[in-house]
C-alpha cells in the first residue's frame, strides 16, 4: 500500500510548526501505524545523509520525532492525532495498535501531536505530558507508607465494585480524553483516578480531600472545564466511562458542603 | 573465586535467615536520613517502589526515567499476575513451596537464601498494594481471587485482568507521587543515565542527558541503585518496550561492576509470531491463558500445508488428529510446563515441520474447550482485554479460532552481580529487579517478576541500604564539581561527538535489526558452540561497521531520538557479544540456556551440576579486551538438586 503522508513539523516548543507532506511505499496492511512511522523516518534519515538527495534540494529535516514505548497498548506513551481522531481511525485502541489495513491503498493520512494547552509540543508529535503527573501528585493516591498494613483479605470488597473500580483504573494516562475535548479538559483523566479509588474502602477515607486537590491542581494548570460534550469517552482509547465524571463531580460537590 | 564475591548469605536455618539479617544490619536515625541523598535510576515496580519507599523513610531521593512519565515502565505491560505464597486457596501452598518451585523453575541455578526471602516476602507485597488501592480480581464474597501460572500446581497468582504490571505500577507510581508531592523526591523525567560516577572506587552519582534539551548533567548522591530493567533488547525482536535497555547497567559493568549470567535470557513461549520485516517489536500474550488454553499442533503433515495455504481452518480439525504435545510429553503440568520448556516444545514441533503459519513457525493456542466448559462470557472476563488485543494486531477473533503464537525474548535473568543486601561489586552501587541477577537462576517463573520487582524495592533494599549510609552520616552531600565528575561528563561528550561524526549511510536500526538476527540465530533458543563462536565474530564485524557507517542525523542538543538509540544500540553491540561468550562458557543446558550439545534423548536439557553449578560472573578489563569471568558456586544446602522433572 502506498500513502501520502501529512505530518506536523515543529522543532522545538518556541519555532512555529507546519505540515510537510511526504510519500511512503510498499507498505503491507499488517504493519502497524507506528512501524509505518519507522519506515517513513528511515527513509528521512537516509535521504538526509545521503549528498545526492542532498544535491538535488532534499531539505530532510531529520526523523520525525514522536513518543512510543510498549507497542502494544498498555504504557499510553503514543498520543498521535490522525486524520482529526485521536489514535486514529479505529476505536477502542491506543494508536500502536492501529494498523494500516484500516487505511485505504493511495490515501492521505494527516498527522498531528496533541494540542492543548495543558500539553504544549516539545518537537514534532512529542508533547510534554508533565501535567498529567502533578495532577495525580496533587492526591492521586491512598496515603499510606510501605510497611504496616492489615492482611489483604482483611478488607473485604464487593466484586462489583473491585470491577467498576478497575474499569476506571485501565486509564493508560494518554491524554486522548484532553486532545479531543474542544475545552482542552482533564475531567476524565482526574475522574478515572479519583472514582477508581473512591470505590474502594481504602480510598474512600481521603475522598473527599483527593477529589478537591485533583480538581484545583487541574484548574490551576490550565485545563479547561466539562461541558458534557462526551467526546473523551468516545476517544479513549480503554473506553473509560463519562459515569466517572459524574462520580468525580459527586465526590468535588460533597466534599465542598462539607468547607 | 574473586574476593569480591562475597554473597553475605547469613548463616542458620532458611527460614531465619533474613530475619536475623534484619536485627544484625544497621539503621540510620531519621534526623541523619534528612542528610542523605540517594539516586533511584528507574520507576518500574523495583525503582518506583525504591524511590517511595526511601522518601517515607526520610531520605533525599532522586528518582529517574527516560520516559515523560514514571508510570510508562516497562512493568505496566505485565499482563498475568504477581506470586505469592498466601494459600488463599487452601491448596497446601506455603513461603517453603514458593521457594521451591521458584528455585526448581530456575534449573538450580539461583541463591536458595535469595530466593527464601522473595518468597517470604511475597505475601506482604499483595498486603501492600491492596493497601494502595489495587483493584485486583475478588471473588463474589468480596475476597480476592487466584489463578495458576507454569511451574507451579498450586494457584498463588494474584492478577487484576490482564493488566496486573500496570496496575502494581501504578500503585507504586501513586506511592511515588505522595513523596514527590511531600519533597521527599525529586523526580526527573525525560532523562537517561549515561554514566555512573565512583570517587575512590564508591558510586557516588550518575551522568544524565536531558533528553528534552540534550544537556549534559551530573548528580550526586551518597548511594546510587539501578532499576532499569533487562536487556532484552539486544534482540532487536522481543517483547520489551522500544526504550528498553540495559546501558545504564552496563555502564556500571563498564566501571567495575561484575556483570552475572549474561546468556540467561527468557524466551516467553506465548508471543504473537512476527510477521515481516516491518516488524518492530513482538506482543506478548500472557501465560495466564495456558490456564484455560491448550496448545497443539496437527498430528498430519497434510493438514499442516492445508492450513498453511489457507484451505482448511484450524477449527476444522478434528480433535483425534491434533496433537496437544504439552499435554502428551509432560501429563502432570500438562500446558503449564515453565516457559523454557513451553518455548522448546514449540520450536521442537515447528523444525519438525508442524508449524501452523506461512513463515512455519507458529502453533496454535486454543480456548475452544474451555469456552466449551465454562462459556464464552467466562474467558471474556478473565482474558477479554488479550482477546481484544490479539484481534486488532491479527485480525483474527480468537474467540472462533485459535490464536497462533510462537516464542519469543522476553525477560533476562542475568543482571548485576549483587550480594544479599542488593549491593552490586561496586560499595554503593545498587542493582534490583530484572536489572539484577540474583532471584531466578537459568528460568524465571511466571509471575515472579512483578513479585521480586515490589520484593525489592518495598522490603529489602529500604532495609539493606540503610547499613551502607549508616557509615555515610558524617560525610558531606557529593560535590559534583570533584574531578570524577568532570572526567566522567567529557567521556560522555566524547562518545555522543564521536557518534555524530561518523556520518556514514545507515541509520541505527539498520544495525539494530543485524545484531538482532546475529542474537536470534545463534544465541537464541537453541545454541552450540559453532553458532556461539560464530555469534561472536559477527558481532565484532558489525560493531566495526557500525562505528564506520552510522549516520546520526540532528545534534546532541535537542531533543533527538536517534541519537538515544544509537547509544544504546552501541552498548547492546558489546551485550551482544558478552552473552555469546558466556553461552560458550557454559557447556551445560540449564533453564533458558539450552546448548544443543547437551541435551537428553527426548530433547530436554541435561545440566551439569558437577562442572556449572555457579554463578558466572565477568569483570570488565576494558575496550577491545576479553573480560574476565570469576565464578561464584552456588551451595544447595536445603533442596536436593535433581533433574526437573514436570512430567509425573
Amino acid at each position: 500500500m502506498d500513502f501520502t503522508l501529512k505530518v506536523w513539523r515543529q522543532k522545538s516548543a518556541k519555532d512555529k510548526g507546519k505540515f510537510e507532506t511526504y510519500i511512503v511505499k510498499n507498505i503491507s496492511p499488517d504493519t502497524s501505524f507506528l512501524e509505518m512511522m519507522d519506515i517513513l523516518n528511515d527513509q528521512l534519515i537516509r535521504e538526509g545523509c545521503d549528498p545526492v538527495m542532498v544535491e538535488k534540494g532534499c531539505k530532510s529535516n531529520g526523523p520525525v520525532a514522536f513518543d512510543h514505548d510498549c507497542r502494544e497498548g498498555i504504557c499510553g506513551m503514543c498520543s498521535l492525532y490522525i486524520n482529526g481522531r485521536a489514535h486514529g481511525p479505529d476505536d477502542d485502541i491506543t494508536t500502536c495498535q492501529l494498523h494500516m489495513r484500516h487505511f485505504k491503498d493511495g490515501d492521505t493520512i494527516t498527522i498531528e501531536p496533541w494540542r492543548s494547552a495543558g500539553m504544549p509540543v516539545i518537537k514534532d508529535l512529542v508533547v510534554d505530558r508533565g501535567a498529567l503527573d502533578k495532577i495525580l501528585q496533587a492526591g492521586g493516591y491512598v496515603s499510606v507508607n510501605t510497611g504496616g498494613v492489615p492482611d489483604a483479605n482483611s478488607i473485604p470488597i464487593p466484586r462489583d465494585f473491585a470491577e467498576e473500580s478497575m474499569d476506571a483504573a485501565a486509564c493508560v494516562g494518554c491524554g486522548a480524553c484532553i486532545a479531543t475535548c474542544k475545552n482542552g479538559s482533564a475531567m476524565l483523566f482526574v475522574a478515572a483516578r479519583v472514582s477508581s479509588l473512591a470505590l474502594l474502602p481504602q480510598g474512600k477515607i481521603e475522598g473527599a480531600r483527593r477529589a478537591k486537590a485533583m480538581v484545583a491542581k487541574m484548574d490551576e494548570l490550565g485545563f479547561g472545564a466539562c461541558t458534557n460534550t462526551r467526546a473523551c469517552e468516545l476517544e479513549c482509547p480503554k473506553s473509560i466511562s463519562v459515569a466517572h465524571i459524574a462520580r468525580l463531580n459527586r465526590e468535588f460537590l460533597l466534599a465542598k458542603l462539607k468547607d | 573465586m574473586s574476593e569480591k564475591l562475597i554473597s553475605k548469605i547469613p548463616e542458620g536455618p532458611l527460614s531465619e535467615k533474613w530475619t536475623k539479617h534484619k536485627s544484625q544490619i544497621r539503621v540510620v536515625s531519621p534526623a541523619n536520613k534528612r542528610k542523605l541523598e540517594v539516586i533511584v535510576v528507574g520507576t518500574g515496580l523495583g525503582g518506583a517502589s525504591a524511590a517511595a519507599s526511601l522518601g517515607e523513610l526520610g531520605y533525599n531521593v532522586k528518582v529517574f526515567c527516560i520516559s515523560d512519565s514514571p508510570r510508562r515502565a516497562h512493568s505496566i505491560a505485565a499482563q498475568g499476575g504477581i506470586n505469592a505464597a498466601k494459600n488463599y486457596p487452601n491448596d497446601n501452598d506455603s513461603v517453603y513451596r514458593l521457594f521451591y518451585d521458584t528455585i526448581k523453575g530456575g534449573d538450580y541455578r539461583s541463591r536458595e537464601g535469595n530466593v527464601y526471602r522473595l518468597a517470604e516476602v511475597s505475601n506482604s507485597i499483595i498486603d501492600q498494594c491492596v493497601a494502595q488501592g489495587v483493584p485486583f480480581a475478588r471473588e463474589y464474597g468480596g475476597l480476592l481471587d487466584n489463578r495458576s501460572f507454569g511451574g507451579a500446581q498450586v494457584s498463588r497468582t494474584f492478577y487484576a485482568r490482564g493488566q496486573t504490571g500496570q496496575q502494581l505500577l501504578l500503585g507504586a507510581y501513586a506511592a511515588l507521587n505522595r513523596q514527590i508531592e511531600k519533597g521527599s523526591v525529586k523526580s526527573f523525567v525525560r532523562h537517561e543515565m549515561l554514566d555512573v560516577v565512583l570517587i575512590n572506587g564508591e558510586a557516588k552519582g550518575i551522568i544524565a542527558r536531558n533528553l528534552v534539551t540534550g544537556e549534559i548533567e551530573r548528580h550526586g548522591a551518597h548511594a546510587v541503585v539501578i532499576a532499569t530493567g533487562g536487556y532484552g533488547n539486544v534482540f532487536f525482536l522481543s517483547t520489551n518496550a522500544m526504550n528498553s535497555n540495559g546501558s545504564a547497567a552496563f555502564q556500571c559493568y563498564r566501571k567495575g561492576a561484575f556483570f552475572s549470567n549474561p546468556c540467561f535470557a527468557q524466551i516467553h513461549p506465548t508471543c504473537i509470531p512476527v510477521h515481516g520485516e516491518q516488524q518492530s517489536k513482538l506482543t506478548l500474550m500472557s501465560e495466564s491463558l495456558r490456564n484455560d488454553g491448550r496448545i497443539w499442533v496437527p498430528k498430519k503433515k497434510e493438514d499442516v500445508e492445508k492450513i498453511r495455504a489457507k484451505k482448511l481452518k484450524a477449527s476444522q480439525i478434528a480433535e483425534e488428529d491434533r496433537d496437544y504435545y504439552l499435554e502428551r510429553r509432560y501429563p502432570a503440568f500438562g500446558n503449564l510446563v515453565p516457559r523454557d520448556v513451553a518455548s522448546r516444545a514449540a520450536k521442537e514441533r515447528c523444525d519438525a515441520g508442524f508449524g501452523v503459519n506461512d513463515t512455519g513457525l507458529a502453533v496454535f493456542l486454543d480456548f475452544k474447550s474451555a469456552i466449551d466448559r465454562l462459556g464464552k462470557h467466562v474467558i471474556e472476563e478473565r482474558y477479554g482485554n488479550l482477546f481484544q488485543m490479539y484481534e486488532k494486531i491479527t485480525d483474527v477473533n480468537p474467540y472462533n479460532e485459535p490464536m497462533m503464537i510462537y516464542p519469543a525474548i522476553h525477560y533476562t535473568m542475568g543482571g548485576l552481580w549483587v550480594d544479599y543486601n542488593l549491593m552490586t561489586t561496586v560499595p554503593g552501587l545498587y542493582a534490583i529487579g530484572e536489572a539484577n541477577f540474583s532471584d531466578h537462576g537459568g528460568n524465571r517463573l511466571g509471575a515472579s517478576a512483578l513479585m521480586q520487582g515490589l520484593a525489592d524495592g518495598y522490603f529489602i533494599l529500604p532495609y539493606t541500604i540503610g547499613d551502607f549510609l549508616a557509615n555515610k552520616i558524617q560525610v558531606p552531600k557529593t560535590d559534583i564539581n570533584n574531578p570524577a565528575f568532570a572526567e566522567a561528563e567529557k567521556a560522555i561528550k566524547e562518545r555522543v561527538a564521536k557518534l555524530f561524526e561518523i556520518k556514514g549511510k545507515q541509520p541505527v536500526d539498520y544495525f539494530h535489526k543485524e545484531l538482532g538476527h546475529i542474537m536470534w540465530n545463534f544465541v537464541g533458543m537453541a545454541r552450540n558452540e559453532e553458532g556461539l563462536k560464530k555469534a561472536v565474530k559477527e558481532i565484532k564485524v558489525l560493531r566495526e561497521e557500525f562505528y564506520k557507517n552510522l549516520f546520526v542525523p540532528g545534534e546532541n542538543s535537542e531533543f533527538n531520538q536517534e541519537l538515544e538509540k544509537a547509544l544504546r544500540v552501541s552498548d547492546f553491540l558489546e551485550m551482544g557479544e558478552l552473552m555469546a561468550l558466556d553461552a560458550l562458557m557454559r557447556r551445560e543446558s540449564c533453564g533458558g540456556h539450552f546448548r544443543e550439545e547437551m541435551q537428553t534423548e527426548d530433547g530436554e536439557t541435561l545440566r551439569d551440576d558437577e562442572n556449572y553449578m555457579y554463578v558466572s560472573t565477568w569483570e570488565y578489563m576494558g575496550e577491545d579486551k576479553e573480560p574476565v569471568k570469576h565464578k561464584e558456586p552456588l551451595k544447595y544446602e536445603f533442596v536436593k538438586t535433581a533433574t526437573r522433572n514436570y512430567k509425573d
